[in-house]
Parts: structure tokens; sequence; C-alpha cells
């Protein structure tokens, strides 16, 4: 939390910004998600509706987004909560963005299990085409950044590219990504390796008949 | 090795669709109106002599967790499940296989569970990160409302229950029961001081029970097969299947369903492909997720994979992320690494964690380096003792015992690195 960016407020923002509202496709989706919690308790929908918020910004601007003062005060509105609980929330969790990012957002985990992996390669893959740990390339297309732990321990190392994993990298399958990222040309998500999802490499040592037929255990229970 | 047929997530890695009608196929809702006219408390009841114990970490009680909450509760002030799948804890990786590829194993347990605590409904917490994740949960979800297995009249049992997908953002702290709680409400997520105890005022003030997705995932089987089936798995007191993460410095790393007390050389063997290397190259284990303390590579070999046999080793099974480091590891680089993550994810609330977290890993980060004196390994182990203990949440604690467990079982490393940046006086003396 110590490390959040300053957050930009200046005229320019609030010029671009000020006039923001959700689209109508974007306020169902807002709606169904404050439905999810109990009357009076819609403060509970703020996570999802600055995520919506994100993504709007993300789409006008063909970036991941991120969040303007003028947004959080709209997202504030559409609650009716105070503007001071909502940006407590923005900077609070790391995924939504305070300043804007490029079209790529990277996010390299460099924890310890990715660590042990090679996660060092990948970052070195990143620096190698020009990207920048916690800033944005020239041509606004990729933003790198150093992320703790995102889950995906058994397909270390490896990295989110906007809402796409990328698991068991290297130095040259990293390479080969961004290149193929930047290229526009099509990604294979998840292991870059010959691998399903979380399973030995090489093939499974247990539950093998599930490989080809989805198989039910149930007649061998006693 | 545990059988398949006793495995209770038998699409763990998903080459199977994880849609309903391909689950009802493996099992899941099986008549479970049947299994909810057991009653909710002898539901209770079996899951008590299961003798399953939480797997997020902790490994409380399951079925006395949720004995704790109110038998009536009033329309005012319902009773919640909140179901934490905000798996973030570095090493663990299995509440995201559950929820990718066997999501009604967990909506079918979320309804089991909430009919038994009485719930009115669950919010299955999911962390932001998990976009994919999240969007598999919540389309699995939609499928059991249109089927009439959740919502109103759930399953035709006459109970209603609503399951809602609650996402993140990128909050490791979120994991903790409280901080969950906050977080849900729609606030930053700081853990609140217990008592009150989540079962007394939760979410939205209401009786709250926080259990974890593979806590929750396995209950269908539990009644389905029985409390003596689950109960023949493991040594007493640490009964069951649990899923095992194996990440590190292993030929095959992978998440595997395994019988509880595998010994830790058997489990890397049948399934992670050995040590990278050979056995003789293995320096060192974390047994159960970055927060608990290391294990140097003799004393785990033989030892039982269970919450009993790695408490004796000074450590834990926390939730059985097993971090594998072999002898090319930086040992105190690695566990820098994590002290920079516990600095990361201080939520700020209490002083010593947060000043303590990032003085602990600026000291390590120049332990690394030798760049320090010897007395100041002393100083740092006193740092976390004032840190351990003294904060609402357990993540102190987190961030204390990794680096107590290097000092423990690595202090000459750490003295041999601050003699070589000395000038290698050491090196000189042996001359």
């Amino acid at each position: 939390m110590a490390d959040a960016v300053q957050i930009p407020d200046e005229a320019e923002v609030r010029a671009r910004w000020g006039s923001f509202a959700f689209t109508p496709a974007v306020m169902e989706k807002a709606q169904t998600i404050i439905a999810r919690y109990p009357a009076g308790r819609q403060a509970s929908a703020v996570m999802g509706l600055l995520d919506l918020a994100q993504r709007q910004v993300g789409e006008e601007t063909t970036t991941q987004g991120w969040l303007p003062v003028p947004v959080i005060e709209y997202v504030a509105a559409q609650l009716d909560m105070p503007y001071m609980r909502v940006y407590e929330v923005a900077t609070f969790y790391t995924m939504y963005n305070m300043a804007p990012v490029g079209k790529f957002h990277v996010q390299v985990c460099g924890t310890t299990p990715c660590m042990l992996r090679g996660s060092d390669d990948v970052l070195a893959a990143c620096k190698s085409k020009g990207l920048v740990k916690g800033g944005s390339t020239a041509d606004g297309l990729f933003t790198l950044n150093e992320v703790e732990c995102l889950g995906a321990c058994a397909n270390a190392p490896m990295v989110q590219i906007n809402d796409d994993n990328f698991e068991d990298l290297t130095f040259d399958s990293t390479v080969a990504l961004l290149d193929a990222l930047a290229a526009g040309k099509p990604v294979k998500i998840g292991p870059q390796i010959d691998r399903q999802t979380s399973c030995p490499d090489g093939g499974a040592t247990s539950l093998k008949e599930m490989a080809t037929a989805n198989h039910d255990y149930r007649g061998e229970w006693k | 090795m545990l059988a398949d047929k006793d495995r209770i997530f038998t699409n763990l890695y998903g080459f199977q669709p994880w849609t309903l009608d391909a689950a009802k196929k493996r099992g899941c809702w099986d008549n479970t109106k049947k299994l909810l006219a057991t009653g909710q408390d002898e539901i209770i009841e079996i899951i008590k002599a299961s003798g399953l114990r939480g797997r997020g970490g902790a490994g409380f009680p399951t079925g006395m967790k949720w004995s704790f909450m109110p038998k009536a509760p009033t329309p005012e002030r319902p009773n919640f499940l909140v179901i934490n799948a905000d798996e973030s804890e570095p090493g663990s990786c299995k509440d995201r296989e559950i929820i990718r590829h066997d999501p009604h194993r967990l909506i079918e347990g979320a309804l089991i569970a909430g009919f038994a605590m009485r719930a009115r409904a669950a919010y299955i917490y999911i962390r932001g990160e998990f976009i994919y994740e999240a969007k598999v949960l919540q389309a699995a979800v939609d499928e059991a409302y249109a089927a009439g297995l959740v919502g109103k009249n759930a399953c035709k049992s006459g109970y209603d229950f609503d399951v809602f997908v609650h996402r993140g953002a990128g909050a490791y702290i979120c994991g903790e029961e409280t901080a969950m709680i906050e977080s849900l409400e729609g606030k930053k997520g700081q853990p609140r001081l217990k008592p009150p105890f989540p079962a007394g005022a939760g979410l939205y003030g209401c009786p709250t029970t926080v259990n974890n997705v593979e806590s929750i995932a396995v209950t269908p089987t539990i009644l389905r097969r029985g409390a003596d089936w689950f109960k023949s798995f493991g040594r007493e007191g640490n009964a069951g299947t649990k899923l095992f993460q194996i990440s590190g410095h292993v030929n095959t790393p992978c998440t595997v369903e395994e019988s509880m007390s595998i010994p830790f050389k058997e489990l890397i063997e049948k399934h992670a492909g050995g040590i990278r290397g050979g056995w003789d190259n293995l320096l060192a284990v974390i047994p159960g997720g970055s927060s608990v303390p290391l294990v140097p590579a003799a004393q785990i070999m033989d030892a039982p994979m269970d919450f009993d046999g790695l408490k004796a080793l000074g450590s834990g099974l926390g939730t059985a992320a097993v971090i594998v480091m072999d002898k090319s590891t930086d040992i105190v680089r690695a566990i820098s690494r994590l002290s920079y993550f516990y600095k990361h994810e201080s939520c700020g609330q209490c002083t010593p964690c947060r000043e303590g977290t990032g003085w602990m890993w600026r000291v390590m980060e120049r332990l690394r380096e030798g760049k320090a004196d010897v007395s100041e390994i002393d100083t740092l182990f006193e740092v976390t003792k004032q840190v351990e203990g003294h904060t609402i949440c357990a993540l102190g604690d987190a961030a204390a015992w990794p680096i107590q467990g290097l000092i423990k079982h690595f202090r000459p490393e750490m003295e041999r690195r601050i003699a070589e940046a000395n000038g290698g006086q050491m090196l000189e003396a042996a001359e």
C-alpha cells in the first residue's frame, strides 16, 4: 500500500472524465451486482462497480483502464457512498489502477514459488523487449509490474496479462509471447509447455481414466 | 497411494468439462434432497465425526465451527456462510482447480453447509486475479439456479438458499476471515478485533461462518460415503484426503489429492517426479505455504504430511502448499522475498506489522548480501518476536515465522555471508 502512486486530479483529467457514466450495458451489469446484497447494503457492490468502471475506462481508451478521480466520484454517487469511502477501497486493493496503464498489463509474479522456478528469467525477457518495471512502453502497448503470488504455483513461473494467465514460462517462451501480443497474433492461454493445467508434466499420476472419458468412480465405492 | 475411487476431486485437472451435465455424471448433485433430509444437526454431527479440519490453514474442526452458529436465526438477523476463495498464500493453488474444474462440488457443498448452519445465503469471496475462475464459478451458479438446485426451495427440499459470487480485487489480507467480512461490506480489508467472533457478529453484524473452499467442497462426498470412510485416511486427528500443491525444485510440480499423513518422500516420489538433481540435492521445504517456517531436508524426509506431524517439526501443514528448495537455492533470498510479500500485503492497521514487515525485509535484504553485523541476526530475531502475537490478525505472525525458521536452521549460512562480505575473515581463519 505504501507503494501507491500519486493520484492525478488535474484539470485535464476532470475535463476528460468529468462526464463519465456507465453505458447501458455496463449499468445492467452493475445492477446485477448490486442485487446480490441485502437492501441498504449496496456498499458491498463497490468492488464490483469499481472493476466495471475501470474496464469501461479501458474500453474507451483501448488500454486496461484506470480510475480517474471523477470516475471514483461517479461510482460513489451510484452507491450513495461518501467519496472518501470509495477512494479508500480504490487505493487499498492492488487491482485498481490509479494511473493509466497500457494495452497489455503484464503482471509478472515474483513471489518465492515463482522465483524458485525462474521468474527472474521472465522479468529479464520482459526487460529485453523494452518493458520497464512500474512503467509503460513509449508506444503505450505494454505496462510491466512485478506482483505478488497469483495462485498458480504448480505452474510457476507465470505471468498474468490482462485477464489471462500464461504459465510454465521460460525466457524464450516469454519473449515469444510478448512478440505475438505486440504483433496482434493469437496466443495460447495457460501452460506454455505441453501440459494439462496443474497435472504433472509428462502425464497424470492419478485419475488416468479421466483424461479420456468423464469417468464415474461411484461404481467402485463399496 | 490413495485409490482413484477414493479421490473427491475427480476432475482436478480439467480433462472433462466443468458444466452441470458433466458434473452430475461424476456424482455431483446426486439426490442432494436426501442428503439434506438427514437433518441440520445430524449433518453437523457427521462432519464432526468425520474429523474434517479446516483446509484453509488453521485446521480448526469444521463441524465444531458450524455448531457455533445460532440454531434459531431471525429474518432480521439471518445466518450467513462466507466461503473463502481468496487463495493468495504463496504456494497455494488448490481452490483454483476446484473452482475452474469442479465448481459444482463447491456449490453443492455450499448448500449443504449453509443448510446445516441454518444460513440464508452463501457468499463465495473469490480473489480478484482469478478472472477466468470467477467466470466459470458464476456460470456454474447460474446453471444451479436454472436447475432449481439453489435458490427458492433448493433441490425441492423446502429450504431457500442463495449463492452469490463476490470478486475481490487483489489483497492477500482479505483471506483473513474478519478482513474478508469487512471487504464484503464494501470497505478496506482490515481485520477486526475478536471477540466478537464472526459466529456472533460477522457479515452485516449477523452470525457468520467463514470456511475454506476445500472444506466446503468435500462435505457432499463425506455425507455420501460416511464419516468413517473419510476418517479412514490419515492419522488420528488428521483425517481425510487433502489437495497437496507441490511447487519449486521438483521434477514435475503439480496439484494432487492424496491421503493425509502421507510421508513427504512418498508424496514427492509418486507425484512430483522426485527432487531436481536427486534426494541428496534437497535443501529445505516450506511444507504449508509461505506462512509456516521451513524445515531442513533431513527432518522432512520421512515426516507425515499432516497437521500434527509438521507441528512437531516446528512448522505446519497450513494449506498443504509444499514449496521445495534444492541446494541451488539462495535460501536467504527465498525467505527475504517472502518478507517483501508480507511488507507488500500488510494492511497497515497495526503498528508492529506495518512498520515491522518493512523493517524485517530491509534487514533481510542486507543479510542476503552479508552487509550486516552478526549481532543483527539476533536483533532481527528479537524484532520478529516483537511482531509475533502483537497484532490483530495473524499476518504479523506469518511474517515473523519464515524468518525465525531461517535463523533457526540456516544461521551458519547467514554468518558465512557476513564474514565473506567483510573480507572473508572466516575463510582466512580456516587456513
